[in-house]
């Protein structure tokens, strides 16, 4: 079973979430961090990271012994990464999205695949849960194909819990399509709600069950909840602001072990998941 | 003409609550929110739209069956999974290369450009605003960020403002890099947590990629005093100028429920002076005054 732990607005609480689920179910559960960008899963669940992997996206590589600048690569090009000027040709790489239409569209086959590192996967596990995140090269724009690779590294035996980034973009996308469950963090702020309204609208593209845990509950106002109801979105749990739980995180520390009565309810959080992708005829994926 | 842009690479670290706050204190500006993937700016400044434009992104295929022949060249070829084994185009997967448009041998497939959301110009009640909305689930927000900061500096240039606060998004990806190039300035609002800590070093790597000026301050500062000593200190290693701290104080979320800034709800509080001298050390930094003269326009005139 995949859940995947996603927010629109950022700060809400997403990584605070998927980390306790899984310190609370323990052994047999794998977390992904697939906030490539800013991946702060590892600076709480602390696993030993046993390896890494580069990560690279295929770009073009011209063979200018062959090539005969017949421009057929440039004008197949729609993300404008590559240009002929005279008997040059300029390969814009962070522009290039990968497609292979220009080694596709070449008549002379001199175009063949290089690599641009996007970033690193890293590989570890804490207590017999398994932690896969990934980490963006700085400086490279394209976040969506590296969470691409976290995904795919997972192994599907294992109740996989996925850290989303914050947005309702492409990058998000990747990180909920194919789930079996989007859980929602949010607070009960206008900011919240705004942003969590945009984030359902992506999951419902998605036609993928969701639920909210509300995050610092007695902030703010009622709304979130009344918006909750009229959608039809179950509140499977809700978190007061607690200064105590605020000061354990900011020195990295969990819910469920600062504060073991969280662990029951971190639980029963996760079996009424459970009961909801049951219900809906089960787990998509063997 | 300025441009700061605050950004902080962790999500809800205050970016936009601060950015609203400078709003009420700068005179002569133009807002910009280039967080178009889930802007929240306008919650505050409740801006009255005056112009409203489509985006238009890029474009996605669209198979025609009529005229497909299910040879099945449109889903060897395509490299992310977009083509379904009945021959129809995954919106969602479909990236917008067109190499199936090309390649298919009966040109069976169409390639519309998609509305792929809009962008606003507007007036708000601290000066002229250009904001946007992403459509659900879209690619290219990069373009639309940098779009939407273009058009905030042509507007500054037509109502000479000399100085352009942008509200930046979260993370150091696209839609990032679009917002700090060529910016003036970053000030990065970063919380005493070991996430915000760890993903300040980030955006400060990035701005140091991109050789953008940045300027720190600390939010929520009493939540954990050491930890926003350590960031000052990084900070200041990184050669980025230390702003000063803000207190945590609900009246930032009190004041936002009334779609307010922080300084038009209640009485003043000890957290507005902070706010206050935060920005004046911007407007006063090295960054903004690259000449050593606080106040350029009256230099000219």
């Amino acid at each position: 079973m995949i859940i995947s732990v996603a927010s629109g607005k950022g700060g809400t609480g997403k990584t605070t979430i998927s980390v306790n689920i899984a310190l609370a179910l323990g052994e047999g559960v794998e977390l992904l961090d697939c906030d490539v960008e800013e991946p702060n899963a590892h600076l709480f669940l602390k696993p030993k990271i046993e390896r890494n992997e580069k990560v690279e996206v295929p770009i073009p590589l011209v063979d200018l012994n062959k090539c005969t600048f017949c421009k057929k690569c440039s004008d197949i090009c729609r993300f404008n990464a590559l240009a002929i000027v005279g008997e040059k040709v300029l390969v814009f790489q962070e522009l290039c999205h990968s497609c292979g239409g220009c080694m596709a569209v070449c008549p002379e086959g001199a175009i063949t695949e290089t690599g641009r590192e996007l970033g690193f996967l890293n590989f570890g596990a804490r207590d017999g849960i398994g932690f896969i995140n990934g980490r963006l090269r700085v400086g490279e724009a394209m976040s969506p194909p590296l969470i691409k690779q976290v995904r795919a590294a997972s192994n599907s035996e294992l109740i996989t819990i996925i850290d989303a980034p914050p947005g309702t973009s492409c990058p998000v996308i990747a990180a909920m399509n194919g789930a079996d469950f989007i859980l929602m963090v949010t607070e009960p702020t206008p900011f919240g709600l705004h942003d969590l309204k945009l984030a359902v609208e992506a999951v419902r593209l998605l036609g993928i069950p969701c639920g909210l845990v509300v995050n610092r509950a007695d902030i703010g106002d009622h709304k979130v909840f009344d918006y909750a109801e009229s959608e039809n979105l179950p509140v499977l749990l809700t978190i007061p602001f607690d200064r105590r739980i605020a000061e354990a995180y900011s020195r990295g520390k969990n819910i469920v072990e600062e504060f073991p009565e969280w662990r029951e309810r971190f639980m029963e959080l996760f079996r009424k998941i459970e009961a909801i992708v049951n219900e809906r005829g089960g787990v998509a994926h063997a | 003409m300025r441009e700061i842009v605050i950004i902080s690479g962790k999500g809800g670290t205050g970016k936009t609550c601060l950015t609203a706050a400078f709003a009420a204190l700068a005179k002569n500006s133009v807002l910009c929110d280039a967080d178009v993937d889930a802007a929240d700016l306008h919650l505050l400044m409740q801006p009255e739209v005056q112009q409203r434009v489509d985006f238009m992104g890029g474009c996605k295929a669209v198979i025609n069956p009529e005229l497909c022949t299910d040879c099945g060249t449109c889903k060897d070829l395509c490299r992310f999974d977009a083509i379904t084994e009945q021959f129809q185009v995954d919106a969602i997967r479909c990236e917008g290369c067109g190499v199936c448009v090309d390649f298919c041998p009966v040109a069976a497939i169409e390639f519309p450009v998609q509305r792929s959301g809009e962008w606003y110009l507007s007036e708000t009640r601290f000066g002229p605003m250009v904001h946007a909305r992403l459509g659900i689930a879209e690619e290219n927000s990069g373009k639309l960020v940098s779009l939407v900061r273009k058009e905030a500096r042509q507007l500054a240039e037509k109502r000479g403002a000399n100085l352009i606060i942008t509200d930046g998004p979260p993370g150091i990806g696209c839609p990032v890099i679009a917002s700090i190039s060529g910016a003036t300035v970053l000030v990065i609002v970063v919380e005493p947590t070991v996430s915000g800590i760890h993903d300040m070093e980030r955006v400060v790597d990035l701005a140091a990629h991109f050789k953008v000026p940045g300027m720190v301050c600390v939010n929520k500062f009493d939540l954990n005093v050491e930890m926003s000593e350590t960031i000052e200190e990084l900070a200041r290693k990184r050669n980025f100028a230390v702003l000063g701290r803000v207190s945590f104080d609900p009246a930032f979320t009190r004041s936002m429920v009334e779609g307010k800034t922080l300084f038009e709800y209640g009485d003043p509080t000890a957290t507005w002076q902070q706010v206050r001298d935060i920005w004046t050390h911007i407007i006063n930094s090295p960054s903004m005054n690259t000449l050593g003269i606080l106040d350029l326009k009256s230099t000219i005139q």
